[in-house]
C-alpha cells in the first residue's frame, strides 16, 4: 500500500453542506424512473451520509459517487467514480453516479481539455475513496473498542477477523460521517484493484438508449423563452442596423433586440473567444417560432476597421492580438502562407549546424504540408440555459471550462460568483469547442433583459459559420541525407493563420544531430480555437507522412526507420528538452508492428504506419486498406497506445475507435473554406462528415499494460491516424497526400 | 395556428400550433418528448429520425400538417421499458460516446431490421448512412446492429 498525504486535495474532503441541501442536486430521479414493489420500496435509503465531497453512503449500504467533470463522450461519468469506489472497496453493483455541478470549493479543475480528467484527478479521486474507507474503519473501530490497525473492509462491509465482528458501511456511516478526514490514508497497491482495469458499463447507457432528457438543449423549466441569435454572414463584418419592427409582431415572438457579448473594458481569458461582439437576439415561446422571426429578419452588416484585443492566455503574459479588417479568402490565405515560406521565421530550437549539413548533404528532401480550418461540428448544436434574476443566476448547459465561464458570466453580469449556480449537462460533442463558451454569456444577457428564464439555442448554420475553428496551417520539412543514406538535419518551418502549429521540443527532435525549428503567424479575423489534439492533430499528420517518404528515399522499412530514430534518442539524445520517453515511444511502435502483422506485409495488403506523443499518451497505428470504385476502403486499423493505467478497457478502447474514425474522417473530407469572409459551408449537406460506409470495417484497440499512472486518451488517437491513413493510400495510388483533405474536390 | 390531433407512441395527443411547425419541434417543444435530436434541420444527420407507421423518417422535415393519424413513435415509445432488441444490443456493447445522435442511429436501426430482420453488412451501410455520429462509433454501432439482428432471429 501506498502512504499518501491527503493535504493536496484536502479541501475536496472537508465535510460541508453545500452538496447536501444545493438545490442543484439532481436528486434521486432513478428511483422515479420505473414502478417499484413494496420489496424495493421497504429498502429504499432512509438517510444518506455525506462522507466527504465525493460519496454520501446510505443506511442500506448503497453509495452515492459525485463524477466532478463533464461529461462528453470520454465516459468519464463512469470512469472517475470507478475509481473512487475502488480505493473506497465497495462493490461497483452497489454504486449510483451523479454528476457534480460546479463547485470550486469541493473539486479542482473540472474541465474538459487537454485529456486531463483522470491524468489529474487520479490521486484525488483515489484519496477520496481511501480518506472515507478509514473513516469507516475508524467508525467500526470506535463502536467495537478494537484498534484500527486491526479492522479490514472488502466489498463495503468492515470486518474485526480474529472476533468475527462485521458490519456494512451502511451500518457505520452514520459514525464515519463524524469522524474527522484523516491527515494521511493508504492507497490500495495496483495489484490489488477489482474494478479499475475491468469494463464496466456507461453508467447513462440506460437513459441515452431511451431518450432521456441529458443534455443541454433538452433543458426545460417552467415559464421559459426559447431565444435564436442572428450573427454577421461574414467574418471582418459587424452590425450596422435592422428592421426589426415587421418581426416583433410575428407569432409568438417577445422581443427582438441587439446584445454586446463582452463589454469593452472587459480583460479577456485564454478561453473568452468571442467571434461577433454585436449580434440580434431574438426572443419567443417556442424554437419554431423563432426560426420563422430569424428567417424573416431583415438585418445590415457593415466591415469594421482593425482593432487590437488583449488577451492573458492559458500560460505566459498577456498577449495583443490584432485582428485584421478586410474579408478573406482562402485563396488569399494560401498566397500568404506561401509567401510566408521565403521569410524569416522565429527559431524556436537549433541542435549542432543544420545550415552546414545541408549545405554537405548528398541529397535533400523538402516536403511542403497543409491543412484548412475546420469546424468542429458538435452533433448538439451549441446552447444553453440561463435564468438570470437580480443579484443572480442559474445556468446550465454543456460547458467544457465551466468555472471560467462562470466568472466571465459573473463580470458581465454585474453578479457576484457565489451567486451564480452552474449546473453541467451531458455536453453532445465538445472537442474543444464547447471551451469557448460565448454562447452562455449570450443566454445570460439575454435572459437578464428578458428578466425570464431563457434557453439560447444555435442553428446548425449559426454554429457551423460562427468561428471557433480549428486553424489553417502550413509545414515545411526538409531532410538532409549524407552519402550513406543517414539522416543528418532537419529543418521544420511551421506557421499557421492565426497559430502555428509547432512543437518543437517533440520527436524528431533530439533524434537527429543537425535541427532547426522556426515558427511564423499570419493574422486573420477568423477566430480559431481547440480542436482535439490542438496543432498535435496536423502536425503527426505532416511528421509522420513525411518520416514514411525519407524511409522510402533511405531504403528502409517505415517502423524500422522510426525504430532506429527513437534508439538514437533513447541512446545519444540530442538537447535536453526532449519531451517524450523515447523508449514507450518505441513500444507502442513495436506493439503495433506485431498487432497488424506487419512483418508479413505483402502485395495484397497495403498498410501505412505512424506513431504520435501527445497530452502524455503514446500511440502508433496501421491502416490497412484496399481501393474499391475509385474510393477508399479502410478494412482495418489497428492501434497501440500506452495511456498508462487503464480504468475502464472496453470504454477506452471505444474512446480510441472514435479518435480514429473522426481523424480519417477529417483527414479524407475535412474542410472550410472562405470567400470574401463568408464560409463556404454551412450544413451537413455541404460540409462533408465520414458516415458509416466510409470508417473502417475492423478497429483493433491494444493497450500497453504497465503501472504507470493514467494519462491522456481522448486525443492521443487522433492526430497520427491522419498520416497513418496517407502513408497506406500512398501505397495503393502512388501518390503522397500533402494537402488536406486528402480526398478534396478541388484538389487534382 | 390550428389544432392537431397526434397519435404519438400510442396516446392522442392534442396540440395547438403553426400548421408549417416540423413534428421535431413538436416532440421537443410541445409535447417534452425530448429524445429525438435537433442535428442540422435538413435531413442530412438523422439525429431527429422517428418512425412514421414504422418508416424511418426526418422528424426535421416533416411539418405537423402531414402527418394526419399515421402512427409516429420516439426513442420514447420504442418499447415500454428501453428493453426492444436493438436498444438492448446497444448497451451490450456499450455503443455510445456522447450520446447524442444515438437514438436517432437507434430508430433508423430498428426500423431497418423490422423490414430486413437479417441485413447484410452493406445493407445496414446503407441503412445507416444517414445517421452521422461525430463521435465516430460507427464500426459498435455495425455490431450492435448485427447482434439485435441475430437476437431477433433467435
Amino acid at each position: 500500500m501506498t502512504l499518501v498525504k491527503t493535504a493536496i486535495g484536502r479541501r475536496s474532503f472537508i465535510k460541508s453542506s453545500a452538496l447536501a441541501g444545493g438545490g442543484l442536486m439532481l436528486g434521486f430521479n432513478w428511483l422515479a424512473s420505473c414502478k417499484m414493489t413494496p420489496e424495493q420500496v421497504n429498502n429504499l435509503p432512509k438517510e444518506w451520509f455525506e462522507i466527504n465531497g465525493y460519496l454520501k453512503i446510505a443506511d442500506n449500504g448503497q453509495v452515492t459517487i459525485m463524477s466532478p467533470n463533464p461529461e462528453g463522450g470520454q465516459n468519464v461519468k463512469t470512469a472517475m467514480p470507478m475509481i473512487v469506489a475502488e480505493e473506497l472497496d465497495i462493490d461497483w453493483k452497489d454504486v449510483l453516479v451523479e454528476q457534480a455541478p460546479l463547485n470550486t470549493d469541493l473539486y479542482s479543475r473540472q474541465f474538459i481539455g487537454g485529456s486531463q480528467a483522470i491524468r489529474t484527478s487520479w490521486e484525488g479521486l483515489r484519496m477520496a475513496g481511501a480518506s472515507a474507507r478509514h473513516m469507516l474503519k475508524s467508525a467500526a473501530a470506535e463502536t467495537w473498542q478494537l484498534p484500527i490497525e486491526e479492522i479490514t473492509t472488502e466489498s463495503g462491509t468492515v470486518y474485526h477477523k480474529s472476533s468475527e465482528k462485521s458490519a456494512s458501511f451502511g451500518e457505520v456511516a452514520s459514525a464515519a460521517a463524524q469522524i474527522s478526514v484523516p491527515e494521511e490514508v493508504e492507497l490500495k497497491a495496483i495489484s490489488d484493484f477489482k474494478i479499475i482495469g475491468t469494463s464496466k458499463k456507461n453508467v447513462d447507457g440506460h437513459k441515452i438508449v431511451t431518450g432521456k432528457p441529458l443534455f443541454g438543449i433538452d433543458t426545460h423549466s417552467e415559464g421559459m423563452l426559447t431565444a435564436m441569435i442572428v450573427h454577421p454572414p461574414a467574418f471582418g463584418m459587424k452590425f450596422k442596423s435592422m428592421d426589426d419592427a415587421p418581426v416583433k409582431s410575428m407569432p409568438g415572438i417577445h422581443d427582438v433586440f441587439t446584445i454586446k457579448v463582452l463589454e469593452d473594458e472587459y480583460e479577456r481569458q485564454h478561453f473568452d473567444t468571442c467571434t461577433f461582439l454585436e449580434i440580434v437576439a431574438i426572443v419567443g415561446n417556442s424554437t419554431w417560432e423563432v426560426m420563422n422571426a430569424k428567417k424573416a429578419i431583415s438585418v445590415e452588416w457593415e466591415p469594421f476597421e482593425t482593432y487590437n484585443e488583449e488577451r492573458q492566455p492559458y500560460r505566459g503574459p498577456k498577449q495583443t492580438l490584432t485582428i485584421p479588417a478586410g474579408l478573406e479568402s482562402s485563396d488569399d490565405h494560401k498566397t500568404k502562407m506561401i509567401a510566408m515560406a521565403s521569410k524569416k521565421a522565429k527559431v524556436v530550437r537549433k541542435d549542432g549546424n543544420p545550415e552546414a549539413a545541408f549545405r554537405k548533404a548528398a541529397k535533400v528532401v523538402e516536403r511542403t504540408y497543409t491543412a484548412p480550418f475546420l469546424a468542429h461540428n458538435c452533433m448538439e448544436p451549441m446552447n444553453f440555459f440561463a435564468d438570470v434574476k437580480s443579484d443572480s443566476a442559474q445556468l446550465s448547459g454543456p460547458l467544457q471550462k465551466a468555472e471560467l465561464t462562470e466568472q466571465a458570466v459573473a463580470k458581465r453580469l454585474g453578479i457576484p460568483v457565489e451567486q451564480i449556480d452552474v449546473e453541467l449537462t451531458r455536453l453532445g460533442g465538445g472537442y474543444g469547442r464547447r471551451s469557448y463558451a460565448h454562447w452562455a454569456l449570450e443566454a445570460a444577457v439575454i435572459s437578464q433583459k428578458m428578466k425570464a428564464p431563457v434557453k439560447l439555442v444555435y442553428t446548425r448554420e449559426d454554429d457551423m459559420t460562427g468561428g471557433i475553428y480549428r486553424p489553417a496551417y502550413q509545414v515545411i520539412y526538409k531532410a538532409a541525407l549524407d552519402s550513406n543514406n543517414n539522416l543528418t538535419a532537419l529543418h521544420i518551418n511551421a506557421g499557421g493563420i492565426p497559430e502555428s502549429p509547432l512543437y518543437a521540443n517533440r520527436f524528431p527532435a533530439g533524434a537527429v544531430d543537425n535541427y532547426l525549428a522556426e515558427s511564423w503567424t499570419i493574422d486573420t479575423n477568423i477566430t480559431i480555437g481547440s480542436f482535439r489534439a490542438p496543432r498535435s492533430n496536423f502536425m503527426a499528420s505532416a511528421e509522420q507522412s513525411f518520416l514514411d517518404e525519407v524511409a522510402e528515399v533511405i531504403g528502409k522499412d517505415p517502423i524500422d526507420f522510426r525504430l532506429g530514430l527513437l534508439k538514437k534518442a533513447q541512446e545519444n539524445p540530442v538537447g535536453e528538452k526532449n519531451d517524450y520517453d523515447a523508449e514507450r515511444y518505441a513500444g507502442v511502435l513495436k506493439l503495433v508492428k506485431e498487432k497488424s502483422n506487419w512483418d508479413k506485409n505483402d502485395a495484397t495488403r497495403n498498410q501505412g504506419v505512424a506513431a504520435y506523443f501527445c497530452h502524455n499518451s503514446y500511440a502508433a497505428q496501421v491502416v490497412d486498406m484496399t481501393w474499391e470504385n475509385d474510393k477508399p476502403n479502410i478494412k482495418k486499423v489497428t492501434c497501440a497506445i500506452d495511456c498508462g493505467i487503464v480504468v475502464n478497457p472496453d470504454a477506452a478502447a471505444n474512446l480510441c475507435e472514435g479518435g480514429i474514425v473522426d481523424g480519417i474522417g477529417n483527414a479524407l473530407y475535412g474542410e472550410l473554406t472562405f470567400k470574401e469572409g463568408v464560409p463556404e459551408k454551412s450544413n451537413f449537406d455541404s460540409y462533408r462528415m465520414i458516415r458509416m460506409s466510409e470508417s473502417p470495417k475492423e478497429i483493433d484497440v491494444h493497450f500497453v499494460k504497465n503501472d504507470i499512472d493514467p494519462t491522456g486518451l481522448g486525443e492521443p488517437t487522433f492526430p497520427p491516424v491522419f498520416a497513418a491513413l496517407a502513408n497506406a493510400m500512398y501505397k495503393l495510388t502512388g501518390k503522397r497526400y500533402y494537402q488536406q483533405p486528402f480526398l478534396s474536390k478541388d484538389k487534382a | 395556428m390550428a389544432k392537431f390531433n397526434l397519435n404519438i407512441n400510442g396516446k392522442q395527443r392534442e396540440i395547438d400550433v403553426d400548421a408549417t411547425t416540423p413534428i421535431l419541434w413538436v416532440l421537443r417543444d410541445h409535447i417534452k418528448l425530448v429524445g429525438t435530436k435537433y442535428g442540422c434541420g435538413i435531413a442530412q444527420c438523422g439525429a431527429c429520425t422517428i418512425h412514421l407507421e414504422g418508416n424511418a423518417v426526418r422528424s426535421c422535415q416533416l411539418p405537423v400538417s402531414s402527418v394526419g393519424d399515421k402512427k409516429i413513435t420516439t426513442i420514447e415509445g420504442l418499447s415500454e421499458k428501453g428493453d426492444h432488441p436493438v436498444q438492448q444490443a446497444w448497451l451490450e456493447i456499450d455503443v455510445p460516446q456522447c450520446g447524442y445522435c444515438q437514438a436517432g442511429q437507434i430508430m433508423t436501426a430498428s426500423a431497418l431490421l423490422e423490414k430486413n430482420p437479417n441485413p447484410s453488412d452493406e445493407e445496414i451501410e446503407t441503412a445507416m448512412n444517414g445517421n452521422i455520429c461525430r463521435c465516430g462509433t460507427y464500426t459498435r454501432i455495425k455490431k450492435a446492429v448485427k447482434i439485435a439482428a441475430n437476437s431477433i432471429n433467435a
